[in-house]
């Protein structure tokens, strides 16, 4: 694999955080959780990979997200 | 401290806040053309220019675009040419606002290049020349006109801007102040904690993360003034380190851009004065 640019390495790193989440919350509604992470990050597949201020301020936007779905009252997704 | 509130006052009075009682007070609809002062002036059409960034598009960049109102069906202020646009024109425009008198802090934006709250901004009457109208500058934009405040809020509830007390006083009912006490925290209190002047201040600009900006630290310095809070000692060495209070330069755009008036700098410079005291 190619070297990765440091907002790649922040995208993906922010993947793997939701992912280590995701095993803190009820085995039975965890496939969702997944699912709904993956398609949010699907969703962008498609984002010039030059376009910076896009990519940084969905990363935010991500982080936001992160943070509320990581608190503990929250128990499924759909 | 006397100094500061004085200073405060001649800048309220100096500046435009209120309208003369002669206008009634309306909202920014077509009826309002029914009281129109002029009804026989030519239409006095204002284009502004108002920048929009759709977070649902985020791969599209940010632009400015211009709406023009005929400034004689409008409201005196720019909250109410907002208003207008969005209700009549472009319901897409995003921003902030609420009591539309200037004491929620909801409407801070980036007016004409200062940092105001746009329910206390006239409309500027020149025709020939079109308004522009940014969000709070260095601020991560939520949607068109409204800013990101997380960071400053957080920076807000670092200060502790809470009474902290342990000892009760004698008679078990509420703490006194005499009235010199009471005055050291005019100029203070009246702050709504709007971002204007942080978000003008080149020195948060560029060290937001650490550097508390100058709402903060008159926060910060209303709770050192306080006389019946305890925790003086405390605050003062939450506050001792090389970013918190002295990324100040006293470049004073803080007190400049102050919708209501205040003096940010003069509060960071007593505080400054408090530090170096002990």
């Amino acid at each position: 694999m190619a070297r990765l640019s440091g907002l790649q390495r922040e995208v993906l790193s922010l993947y793997r955080k939701c992912l280590r989440e995701i095993r803190k919350k009820p085995s039975d509604s965890r496939e969702n959780f997944r699912s709904y992470t993956r398609k949010e990050f699907e969703k962008h597949r498609t984002l010039n990979k030059k376009d910076f201020n896009a990519i940084e301020y969905l990363l935010r936007k991500g982080h936001r997200q992160f943070e509320m779905y990581s608190s503990p009252g929250i128990r499924n997704i759909r | 401290m006397a100094a500061l509130r004085s200073s405060s006052r001649l800048f309220a009075s100096a500046r435009p806040l209120f309208r003369p009682a002669a206008f009634a007070r309306s909202y920014a609809t077509v009826e309002s053309s029914a009281q129109d002062p002029n009804p026989s002036d030519q239409p006095r059409i204002k284009k502004f220019q108002v920048y929009r960034w759709n977070p649902d598009k985020p791969a599209e960049k940010p632009q400015m675009q211009t709406y023009s109102l005929d400034l004689n069906k409008t409201g005196p202020m720019m909250l109410d040419a907002l208003i207008r646009i969005k209700n009549e024109m472009d319901p897409t425009l995003t921003f902030r606002r609420s009591c539309r008198e200037g004491i929620c802090g909801s409407c801070a934006m980036n007016i004409d290049g200062t940092n105001t709250l746009a329910c206390l901004c006239r409309i500027p009457t020149d025709t020939t020349k079109e308004s522009r109208i940014y969000p709070l500058p260095h601020m991560y934009v939520v949607k068109d006109l409204v800013p990101d405040l997380t960071q400053f809020y957080k920076q807000y509830k670092s200060i502790k801007p809470y009474l902290q007390r342990d000892t009760p006083t004698e008679d078990g009912l509420e703490y006194r102040q005499s009235p010199e006490e009471r005055k050291k925290l005019d100029g203070l209190y009246e702050c709504i904690l709007c971002a204007c002047c942080s978000t003008s201040c080149p020195s948060y600009w560029w060290n937001s993360e650490e550097y508390l900006g100058p709402a903060i630290l008159l926060q910060s310095y209303r709770w050192l003034a306080d006389s019946r809070d305890e925790r003086t000692a405390e605050r003062k060495a939450a506050l001792d380190n090389s970013m918190s209070v002295y990324r100040c330069h006293t470049i004073l755009n803080c007190t400049r851009t102050c919708p209501k008036g205040l003096n940010p700098a003069l509060a960071i410079a007593e505080i400054k004065k408090m530090m170096a005291a002990h």
